[in-house]
């Protein structure tokens, strides 16, 4: 005899409606990537980071500098519509950003 | 101190210009809103809510400037990460993004021009400029948008820290513009140093 389960029935979900195209991995978080250019000031960028994402100075300027060397650094991490804000400040401040989904 | 941005007690920023330091800041200004375009002010005669709706662009600008001002969000510098797909989303982000950010930069440059024309001249044609925190922020924005402009313009790229572009001879004739955007930095960097919180 089936053992009887007190936890409820798994109700299945059914797709929303406005499901967002292009998401293959729902769960794989979002993230917001500052590019190096040549032209933003680096006090300028640090400055961005702090008054933003609301950073410390040396976190700020840790992420300015590893935009600087390794030619971009994540900034922030979330969900696609959060990212999708983010990138939108970004681009406001004149900063190169982009958001993709973390894979690594 | 002449053409570096000391910060107001209780607030803002202030810088004291010469005639010609206004008249540059202020033609590169008007040049920059040119470059952005017309408002998404209504017509007259238009229904004015007609605009809030007013989907924007899907395509990246071809002047070089504009689309490093109005970048794709989806797009990064890899090459092998321009799918279709991303191409896609890259689109409508800007659909619903541009007119907005392009109403933002307009904003920040029409307040340099603003202030610049509010300013009392001394005896010489210069001035100082007082900005309250709220310009400050303002100007900020359209001095980083001018020399993203003026950058572009000349092809700055990391290499030029000691490279030919800083040691043009007078005869030039890049060098007034190379000169400018030094001068703008120069003037961003105190700007910057004035609104950096210290922790």
């Amino acid at each position: 005899m089936d053992q009887v389960s007190v936890a409820p029935t798994e109700i299945e979900r059914t797709e929303s409606a406005e499901k967002p195209f292009a998401v293959p991995e729902p769960d794989v978080p979002w993230v917001t990537l500052v590019h190096n250019d040549p032209v933003n000031l680096m006090s300028y960028v640090t400055y961005v980071f702090q008054a933003y994402f609301g950073y410390s100075k040396d976190k700020a300027r840790k992420l300015m500098l590893d935009v600087h060397h390794k030619g971009r650094a994540v900034v922030s991490s979330g969900s696609r519509e959060e990212m999708e804000r983010d990138v939108q400040a970004m681009h406001g401040y004149g900063l190169w950003a982009t958001l993709s989904q973390d894979r690594n | 101190m002449a053409g570096q941005f000391e910060a107001i007690p209780g607030g803002g920023s202030a810088v004291a210009l010469d005639e010609v330091e206004i008249a540059i800041i202020r033609s590169l200004a008007v040049q920059l809103l040119e470059l952005l375009g017309p408002g998404e002010e209504p017509v007259e005669g238009e229904d004015p809510l007609a605009a809030l709706f007013t989907e924007g662009p899907t395509e990246p600008p071809s002047d070089p400037a504009l689309a490093r001002l109005f970048p794709e969000a989806y797009l990064g510098p890899d090459a092998k990460d321009q799918t279709d797909e991303l191409q896609a989303a890259s689109a409508e982000f800007r659909r619903f993004t541009e007119n907005d950010l392009r109403s933002r930069k307009r904003a920040d440059v029409l307040c340099v021009v603003r202030t610049l024309d509010q300013l009392t001249a001394n005896g010489d044609g210069g001035a100082v400029l007082k900005l309250t925190a709220d310009d400050a922020l303002h100007w900020l924005g359209a001095l980083n948008d001018l020399r993203i402009t003026i950058g572009t313009r000349l092809d700055v790229s990391d290499d030029d820290e000691n490279g030919d572009l800083y040691q043009l001879p007078d005869s030039d004739p890049r060098k007034p513009m190379v000169m400018a955007y030094l001068w703008l930095g120069a003037l961003q960097e105190t700007l910057v140093e004035t609104l950096t919180p210290d922790a």
